[in-house]
């Protein structure tokens, strides 16, 4: 058992890699603020809602040695066809990754192969890394910059169909373990490409994955981004995600938490060019002990931006789900269109959801609608599917899977739709057992 | 039809149900065998859907007295779901939207759930859907509802069609139509009549409920049962029910 001080005293101890001059300057840079910032404190209003204190108990190790998977170990995670990148344990596998479909228009490699001075990527890299995720501000974040130790580089130039999948897979280690996955996205002008990011745990392990995504959209590029976090129940999972947006392009994003004993993401999108379009879809399902939390901010900082935003929570057991949505229209960002939905089902007495939808606007010549609902399991349906011989179970299972499938059937990958309605099954499941 | 030899497939005696604390029903008595027809008519607040309701188990009501044996069975010591398994079933007078549930996902779950409690084997989804679009036919339904989810922007004539499509599928022995006309157009009566007539067997039975005496022309019961203040006050046959058409109810609460 530790405290909260000797907790993040010894993520400090981690293993720093030093690769080439720039990136260690941004690294050093990063432990210093981390170091400053510290942990977030409950007196912090990003962090009020969410108990961290599960977290502090724990006492996480640097990661030293690999675990060797094979591919059957991951086979119910794969998607077919798809461009794969595989981490085990913050670390590229490349023997379980799979890069045959990457063509012409689309590169996908592991980050550090970026680092290397004149190696494909390198320069753009160096431009975009650290650029975005606000390390500055962010102790999370700036623990990951300073400690991660590998990471995924996409580059798409055109419009690709294939998606890309990013892998991230957690083993049960003998100590607790910090895990550090880090990811940078760059789409050209008029790019199209699908991306998932999969963050799993394969045994019932205790880790902490501390991942940070940075996303940049060039004029014109259309990213669909799903990002699925299925770790553990037992494992902590605090994730971040930058998008910054450039003109005309389009940023439609499922984010879904499923797994970890405490979650949290945070999601950061940026309208930096006129016209940019925001679709942005999420559910935290959580049952147990289990606490979810994911914050989202869009800033309008231009004219004519457009968000439309659905996120819903479902909790069960003495579960807590967070939802947090910002939407900030700068003044200048005229015509901004904005609607935000907040809606939530509880399924159990001891369960809790807050949900708080913010609106900061400071123009007039805009459209933002906002609204939140929390409910329970609606009696007249459940009555009506036991009349038709479901047991209670049955019907609460198929009711909570129906509300949960609003946001899973607009994810464009039908292989990863069809695992994520088995993901749900198996964790409402698990919770009655 | 009526028949002497038939088997008891519904018995109430003196029945009395409360919703919130309120008693509706104040001593119920019907019975109703294999092969029968039944219509409870009555005036709004006469207690005939919270008849209805209390049989089928809803949790709103609370029986307070009396007995009811279904198929052999203490009805009122089963779950809901126990007695739609052991063959009663009801037909929702509002029937429920269930966003994200297709119809044929809900009638392959439901149907495969009795085709265990009678220890057959369940049907894959191909084998399902040879069956239920053999089912749907009976209320002259398009195939496409059943891929949209349960009820979502149906209208209300859909909506009492897809209810009679459930009872296709599932094959009660005792079916509780609530109100089931209300709300349709001559059109769609028909259908729904039409599919109601074309599952009847000497085996199972049909109990309607119904504030107007139009469906009885479609569906042509065996007895008409009157209800007030939460009894059954006057049961007679088909001719009845024209006589209430013809002259009201009041001649008959007056009486009571």
């Amino acid at each position: 058992m530790s405290t909260k001080e000797q907790c993040f005293e010894q993520l400090l101890l981690g293993k720093v890699v030093r690769s080439n001059g720039w990136l260690d300057d941004i690294r050093v840079d990063a432990l210093a603020r981390a170091q400053a910032l510290k942990f977030p404190s409950d007196r912090d209003d990003d962090w009020r809602f969410t108990d961290l204190s599960a977290l502090f108990q724990h006492s996480f190790q640097p990661v030293d040695s690999f675990a060797r998977l094979t591919l059957t170990d991951i086979e119910k995670y794969l998607i077919p066809g798809a461009i794969r990148l595989v981490f085990v344990d913050g670390c590229y596998a490349a023997e379980l990754s799979d890069l045959s479909q990457a063509g012409a228009g689309v590169t996908v490699t592991s980050l550090v192969d970026c680092f290397v001075p004149d190696r494909l990527g390198d320069q753009m890299v160096e431009t975009n890394f650290g650029r975005y995720a606000p390390y500055q501000q962010d102790a999370f974040v700036a623990l990951n910059t300073n400690f991660f130790e590998d990471g995924a580089w996409v580059h798409v130039a055109r419009e690709v169909t294939t998606p890309v999948h990013l892998l991230h897979v957690a083993t049960k280690r003998e100590s607790a373990s910090a895990i550090y996955p880090r990811s940078m996205v760059v789409m050209e002008p008029a790019s199209r490409a699908t991306l998932v990011e999969d963050y799993i745990g394969l045994d019932d392990g205790i880790y902490f994955t501390n991942a940070v995504t940075e996303v940049v959209l060039k004029d014109g590029a259309h990213l669909q981004h799903v990002r699925v976090q299925r770790e553990c129940t037992s494992a902590f999972h605090i994730g971040h995600c930058s998008v910054d947006a450039g003109r005309d392009s389009v940023y439609a994003s499922t984010s879904l938490a499923f797994g970890a004993r405490v979650s949290r993401h945070t999601l950061h999108v940026t309208q930096r060019g006129e016209g940019a379009e925001m679709h942005l879809d999420g559910l935290a399902l959580v049952a147990g002990r289990q606490i979810a939390d994911t914050h989202t901010l869009v800033d309008h900082a231009v004219p004519r931006g457009k968000s439309i935003q659905l996120h819903k929570c479902i909790a069960d057991g003495s579960a807590h789900a967070v939802f947090s949505g910002k939407i900030i229209v700068h003044v200048g960002a005229t015509g901004s269109d904005s609607a935000q939905s907040s809606r939530n089902l509880l399924l159990s007495d001891k369960a809790r959801i807050d949900t708080q939808p913010q609106l900061e606007i400071f123009n007039d010549d805009v459209s933002c609608k906002h609204g939140a609902t929390i409910g329970q399991i609606d009696a007249d349906a459940l009555f009506f599917l036991k009349s038709r011989g479901l047991t209670e179970e049955r019907a609460r299972n198929l009711l909570t899977h129906a509300f949960a499938a609003e946001i899973i059937v607009k994810i464009p990958v039908p292989s990863l739709v069809e695992s994520l309605g088995k993901t749900i099954l198996e964790r409402m499941n698990g919770e009655r057992k | 039809m009526i028949s002497k030899d038939s088997k008891v497939m519904l018995e109430v005696k003196n029945l009395r149900a409360k919703v919130g604390g309120v008693e509706i029903l104040k001593g119920v008595d019907l019975t109703v065998n294999a092969g029968e027809v039944h219509a409870i008519m009555g005036i709004n607040g006469s207690g005939k859907s919270t008849f209805s309701k209390v049989l089928a188990g809803h949790p709103d009501y609370h029986v307070t007295g009396g007995t009811a044996s279904f198929a052999g069975k203490d009805l009122f010591a089963l779950e809901p779901e126990e007695r739609a398994r052991a063959g009663l079933f009801l037909a929702f007078q509002y029937p429920v939207e269930i966003p994200g549930v297709s119809n044929s996902a809900l009638l392959r779950l439901a149907y495969n759930t009795l085709q265990t409690e009678r220890g057959l084997e369940e049907l894959d989804p191909l084998e399902f859907e040879d069956l239920v679009h053999e089912k749907i036919k009976v209320v002259e339904m398009d195939p496409s509802f059943l891929g949209r989810s349960v009820n979502e922007g149906f209208s209300g004539g859909e909506k009492k069609r897809n209810e009679i499509l459930q009872m296709a599928v599932l094959e009660p022995k005792l079916a509780i139509l609530d109100e089931t006309d209300s709300g349709l157009d001559i059109d769609a009566l028909r259908i729904v009549a039409n599919g109601v007539n074309s599952l009847l067997t000497p085996d199972n039975a049909v109990v309607m409920v119904t504030h107007y005496q139009r469906l009885l022309n479609y569906i042509v019961p065996d007895y008409v049962h009157v209800m007030d203040g939460g009894r059954i006050v006057r049961t007679g046959g088909k001719e009845l029910a024209q006589e209430l058409e013809a002259r009201g109810y009041d001649w008959l609460r007056a009486a009571a």
